[in-house]
């Protein structure tokens, strides 16, 4: 059972709603939460853990061996991403820019550009009780989430059995890493706040989702505030309002604490209880 | 010497684009034979990724010892540029493309 938690606007509670639902669902059983907002993780805040393992992950990159090249231009001319430019008698790579598609290096036909293994982040996993917790790091200065969102996936995929319980906290936005992170998942959870704002991204969440054929429904966070588009939206589209996560002044003093809300709340607790009831019956749940 | 411009247009009212990496046309002119070179480079805006050092190499194929342009190109352009020797100027991002030449060959222009 995976579960990705997304929005379109940054901050709108994904890191609340992960950390919290993962905790309170390992309290029955075993839990795997993943951050895959591996630009700039955060779920690991609020979750003390102790480091189980740790490692380097890398991407593939060409390599110029000056002494084959015959500076044909070929590299250049296949590249779709201009990481590869020919300056008069040099060839320079922008290892930010290279997708490692390897069309460089497969048709240099003197075979000077090698792809090489270079690091572009890491990834660490830490244990508390049930509930396993996975995060990925980019190096900074690194253009591309994806695919580190990838490998992090697969190192999940190959660590656990299928029945657990797995929560991806996703990058904010609808572009490639969101994707990325959601393709597989399902069941998606897509938090908004109730603002303009949040209803515009959200919108354009729902949007995503539907075009990859997701199962999703919504949780509105700080409710309260702003006003009640965002529910009409839901309405109107048919999209499914899973819980609602009032505006507390409380909440936000413990989440400043990095800690868990639904343990201080019990309405949190209620609300965390009503969108796992509806995963379970819709999507599955435990299996 | 020849003198690079990013610009919107090709001719010496045309204004300038203050971009780099996404300008419209790289117009270079001859100060020798009083002419110009100019590479359409409106392609680019379909690349998501990369027009600065894709935009910096079709500049350099135009041989220009000096470029004009407004922002000033970033990290990936720079590296190019720097390594094909072409020095930079820049803040003329609002200028036309006269005025901006102007401006170089009063020591107005800020060098990068």
């Amino acid at each position: 059972m995976k579960i990705a938690i997304a929005s379109g606007k940054g901050g709108t509670g994904k890191t609340t709603l992960s950390t919290n639902l993962s905790a309170f669902l390992a309290e029955q059983g075993k839990v795997v939460l993943t951050d895959l907002d591996v630009e700039e993780p955060n779920s690991g805040l609020f979750v003390n853990g102790t480091l189980q393992h740790a490692e380097d992950k890398f991407k593939m990159i060409p390599e110029w061996e000056q002494e084959k090249c015959t500076l044909c231009g070929i590299c250049q001319e296949v590249c779709n991403y201009h990481a590869v430019i020919k300056m008069a008698d040099q060839i320079m790579i922008f290892p930010e820019l290279c997708h490692s598609c390897y069309a460089c290096s497969e048709l240099c036909p003197e075979e000077a550009l090698p792809m090489i293994p270079q690091k572009m982040g890491e990834l660490k996993q830490f244990n508390v009780n049930n509930l396993f917790f996975v995060e990925s790091r980019l190096k900074i200065g690194e253009e591309q989430a994806v695919p580190l969102i990838k490998q992090t996936l697969q190192y999940v995929d190959a660590q656990f059995p299928k029945e657990i319980i797995k929560i991806y906290d996703s990058p904010p936005g609808t572009s490639c890493p969101v994707i990325e992170a959601t393709k597989d998942a399902d069941f998606v959870i897509l938090i908004t706040e109730p603002t303009p704002f949040g209803l515009h991204d959200l919108s354009l969440a729902v949007e995503t989702m539907r075009e990859l054929k997701k199962s999703f429904g919504v949780v509105i966070n700080r409710y309260g505030i702003g006003n009640d588009d965002v529910l009409a939206y839901c309405e109107k589209e048919k999209v499914p309002v899973l819980a609602k996560i009032p505006n507390d002044r409380k909440i936000a003093e413990l989440y400043s604490r990095g800690e868990l809300i639904y343990r201080k709340v019990p309405e949190v607790k209620q609300q965390l209880d009503h969108i796992w009831k509806y995963i379970e019956t819709t999507a599955g749940g435990r299996q | 010497m020849k003198i690079a411009f990013t610009a919107k247009g090709t001719d010496w009212d045309a204004p300038m684009d203050a971009r780099f990496g996404r300008a419209e046309y790289l117009l270079v002119y001859d100060e020798d034979t009083k002419t110009f070179a100019q590479f359409d480079n409106r392609a680019i805006k379909d690349a998501a990724h990369g027009a600065g050092p894709q935009t910096a190499q079709n500049l350099f194929e135009m041989h220009p010892d000096v470029l004009i342009t407004g922002n000033g190109p970033g990290g990936n352009a720079a590296t190019v540029l720097e390594k094909a020797g072409i020095k930079i100027y820049i803040g003329a991002g609002d200028k036309t493309i006269k005025e901006a030449y102007t401006a170089y060959q009063n020591n107005q222009l800020k060098e990068f």
